[in-house]
């Protein structure tokens, strides 16, 4: 199973999903973050998804879930990167993506983290 | 033709990138593309959650006036679904999901048709048209 790495820069923690993404992966991914939040204390996370083509249901309620996991470690999450295709389409679907704040890339993402802290 | 079974989560990743070939093949528009992708990826995951495992099948299609489509259909033989019409009400799910996956999938193709008995297994088919 592929793992998505994450990366420690200053106080956030930044996450791109390069690959295709299968359910294990994701959960894969909320597990590590998890672990990190709790080692680091960061007060950000990044999920970039500039590179990923479609976000289904599944992906959606745990990207919701990464956001309500890093509230639990006092941090804030943002997507970043969303492609205009997905957005219609996740919109369509009905999944609000709730707990999670989004921005147009990984600056604004980082401007609105250092806003909060 | 293309058959592409579903057995595990690899395949799922599977059945998005053949649809996606198939979507732009058809000369889907990226946003249709797109839809049609994330509605296979639900589907794809149903055959393998709920249905214990099946097979996508995805084909070229033509209508009547000339507009070309993809056309998917996935099938199962797992325990089946007793109240179709209930089971694609958005927010009905059998476990932890939103519900999302049925109702949100209909939604984001022009053609759908759900085939289901408890205990004779479960078939959905899906087209989508280029606009």
């Amino acid at each position: 199973m592929d793992r998505v790495p994450i990366l420690k820069i200053g106080q956030t923690l930044f996450v791109s999903i390069q690959i295709d993404l299968q359910d294990d992966t994701v959960m894969r991914l909320q597990e590590d973050l998890a672990d990190e939040l709790a080692a680091t204390g960061v007060h950000g996370v990044i999920i970039d998804i500039t590179a990923v083509e479609i976000v289904d249901s599944f992906i959606g309620r745990m990207l919701s879930m990464i956001g309500s996991i890093s509230r639990l470690f006092d941090a804030e999450t943002v997507i970043v990167g969303m492609r205009p295709a997905v957005a219609i389409t996740l919109t369509e679907l009905g999944l609000p993506l709730s707990g999670v704040r989004t921005a147009l890339n990984a600056e604004k993402g980082l401007e609105i983290l250092n806003g909060k802290s | 033709m293309d058959e592409v079974p579903i057995q595990s989560g690899d395949d799922v990743v599977r059945v998005r990138q053949q649809v996606r070939i198939a979507a732009a093949r058809s000369g889907l528009s990226l946003v249709d593309q797109t839809k049609l992708v994330t509605a296979a990826s639900e589907l794809a995951r149903n055959t393998l959650v709920h249905g214990g495992g099946g097979v996508a099948r995805i084909e070229a299609v033509k209508s009547a006036s000339g507009r070309a489509g993809v056309k998917l259909q996935f099938s199962d033989e797992g325990p089946g679904i007793a109240d179709t019409d209930l089971a694609l009400t958005d927010g009905w799910t059998t476990g932890t999901g939103l519900g999302l996956g049925l109702s949100g999938s209909r939604r984001l193709v022009d053609e759908f048709e759900l085939n289901s008995k408890p205990g004779a297994g479960t078939s959905v088919l899906v087209v989508k048209w280029s606009r």
